[in-house]
């Protein structure tokens, strides 16, 4: 901004500025081939599989037909035909509370539970112990939602799955888990803890290794109890990674999880499972109503684009780099 | 680790040592339980797998029947070959391609930076979507092709940051002084920078490795033919696409649909190069999460 300046007042050397530099950059691009070269395969991929895909956004105004691509195909007359058609349906509300009532309970609960767990691993004094159960809770990190779903069955199932079998075995009736409305969010929820609590913790006991010896020391010759410190010396000093995280997660918020609901929902769970990302998998690619389902998609990532930059910025209000 | 007062610890201290350790363990179990189940289940004969009740050992004799069943069919071994195809030649190109792009953006003299960063950066905060993705990549001719597993998912955002920080971290002495004894830019970057590139190149390519080992999603959306079917695709058509289709009209638990013990050696088969290299290879895993938090 600053450089631009002088150059407005004396036009004629400005100009003249202008294709001096415009030689200079000219030949550092040439000095820099080598290394601009090396980047050529990444931008020509990031143009061809992200950047084009943006383009196609345009598909929720347009009447695409294939034989026309979506270039060529025509405007839809009203042109925000498909957003009038979303916020008409009456399936648009109960998918858009859907997502943001599964997402806020994620991050309720699967939220603290890795904090929570490191903050559990870091007191275990063993370490070979310690080393195990991180390798056993990491685990379902590397499990595809497929799986980890096809598991879910089979452990639910009210034909001999072992849940059912327990709450049989203490008196009670069975259940069946994927079936009932009331089961859907708290499976969802702690399936999710399941795949990410071992994970997630990894960050915070990063954090916590990086925390100055001497002050537990300090505090052991104070007399500090094991909750005393874990409450006035580990707990503060990971807070800064706390408060990052949770607001970076707060920028996911309408990410309720398209791969872990898609494996587990089904038309009996639709009413409490159904999240934008699913709503609009159906729509587009079962359904094939390809500017509908665009349409979801790009209301959905326009208020998460929105969010994300949002957090972004209080990240870096708050003192932190931000993280881009 | 800090052994200070370990010959006086109190009674709460020793109680609290043994809750947490129980505790843990009680969350291990519970975790690791479905998969123990899935592997005693595979390896047992029919009539224990429908059996109620915790199933720990199989009982009845060990049989291999189940993945005898699994492998007769063609389909497992035509998913595991796409599965392998799409996992290595996926990853390979990905790992060049970060490589190439996170040596120079982490340079301080290339060209139009900070323009070319913002170019990485702005696909992380907004996409195309499932549709529009699915329509460029058609229109691109790679829709039922084997490049629709490979070519869409071979960058992300994300895993060129962690390399480019990683790279641009390399101390810079090390260059000048090879350049000062008149190494070229190939030999630079063939005998210095990529040998000290190692750990984090090899951390994101186990990353991307495990994501075309899992992913269902394009070989769902981007391809139709039986011949390019990968495992996690089989694996759903079993395990959810089947039972959500016979679950429609009768709540009965539906008996055409693949045996419990069928169900089970699939998955393990499926998942089985996971489980086997995954105790070893943990630590690199891990070890690339504390390079990107560094950053973060």
């Amino acid at each position: 901004m600053k450089n631009n300046a002088p150059a407005a007042v004396a036009l004629p050397r400005g100009t003249n500025k202008l294709a001096n530099r415009f030689r200079h950059t000219l030949k550092e691009c040439y000095k820099y081939r080598g290394l601009l070269l090396l980047l050529l395969p990444a931008v020509i991929w990031f143009a061809v599989f992200k950047y084009a895909p943006m383009y196609g956004v345009v598909v929720a105004f347009k009447n695409y037909k294939s034989k026309y691509g979506i270039v060529g195909s025509d405007w839809l007359n009203p042109l925000f035909k498909n957003f009038i058609k979303l916020f008409n349906t009456p399936n648009f509300e109960q998918v858009f509370m859907n997502t943001l009532i599964i997402s806020l309970l994620k991050i309720a609960l699967t939220f603290p539970a890795p904090i929570l767990f490191a903050l559990m691993l870091n007191e275990v004094r063993n370490q070979r112990y310690k080393k195990v159960i991180q390798t056993i809770t990491y685990l379902p990190h590397f499990i595809s939602w497929v799986v980890l779903a096809g598991l879910l069955r089979t452990l639910l199932s009210p034909v001999n799955g072992v849940v059912n079998d327990l709450i049989v075995a203490f008196g009670g009736q069975k259940i069946s888990f994927l079936m009932e409305e009331s089961w859907f969010r708290p499976i969802v929820v702690m399936s999710s803890l399941w795949k990410n609590i071992g994970w997630g913790s990894i960050v915070y006991l990063a954090a916590i290794t990086g925390i100055d010896p001497t002050v537990y020391e300090a505090a052991d010759i104070d007399g500090a109890g094991r909750f005393r410190k874990i409450f006035s010396i580990t707990v503060p000093s990971i807070l800064p990674v706390i408060t990052i995280m949770f607001i970076l997660r707060m920028g996911e918020i309408m990410n309720g999880g398209f791969d872990q609901i898609v494996n587990l929902y089904n038309s009996f769970t639709y009413s409490v499972g159904d999240i934008l990302d699913t709503y609009a998998y159906r729509m587009g690619l079962e359904k094939n109503d390809y500017g509908y389902s665009t349409a979801i998609t790009l209301f959905k990532n326009v208020i998460g684009l929105g969010m994300v930059l949002f957090t972004n910025y209080i990240t870096k209000r708050l003192g932190g780099e931000g993280v881009y | 680790m800090k052994k200070g007062n370990h010959i006086h610890r109190s009674f709460g201290d020793r109680a609290f040592n043994w809750i947490n350790a129980v505790i843990l363990f009680v969350l291990a179990f519970i975790m690791l339980y479905p998969f123990w189940d899935m592997a005693v289940m595979s390896l047992s004969p029919l009539a224990y797998a429908n059996k109620s009740g915790l199933k720990l050992w199989p009982m009845g004799g060990v049989t291999l029947e189940a993945y005898r069943q699994v492998f007769s069919t063609n389909i497992v071994l035509t998913a595991y070959k796409n599965t392998i195809f799409r996992t290595l030649v996926g990853t390979s190109i990905s790992i060049v391609l970060y490589f190439c792009a996170a040596y120079p953006l982490g340079k301080k003299e290339l060209p139009f930076r900070r323009t070319l960063s913002l170019f990485f950066l702005i696909p992380m905060f907004f996409t195309g979507g499932m549709v529009p993705e699915f329509l460029t990549y058609k229109e691109l001719g790679i829709y039922n092709t084997i490049w629709a597993l490979v070519l869409p998912s071979l960058m992300t955002t994300y895993n060129l940051l962690i390399v480019r920080n990683f790279v641009s971290g390399l101390p810079d002495s090390l260059e000048e002084s090879a350049r000062v004894d008149g190494a070229s830019f190939a030999v630079i970057l063939f005998q210095i920078i990529i040998p000290l590139s190692m750990p984090v190149l090899a951390t994101v390519a186990l990353w991307v490795a495990v994501a075309h080992w899992n992913s269902w999603y394009d070989a769902t959306v981007y391809v139709r033919s039986k011949d390019l079917i990968v495992l996690q695709k089989y694996l759903r058509d079993l395990l959810i696409t089947a039972k959500e289709a016979a679950s429609g009209d009768s709540v009965s638990g539906g008996e055409a649909l693949a045996t419990r013990t069928v169900e089970a050696a699939t998955t393990l088969v499926a998942i089985g190069p996971i489980l086997i290299t995954y105790p070893f290879i943990q630590r690199y895993f891990v070890k690339g999460v504390m390079v990107g938090s560094v950053k973060g």
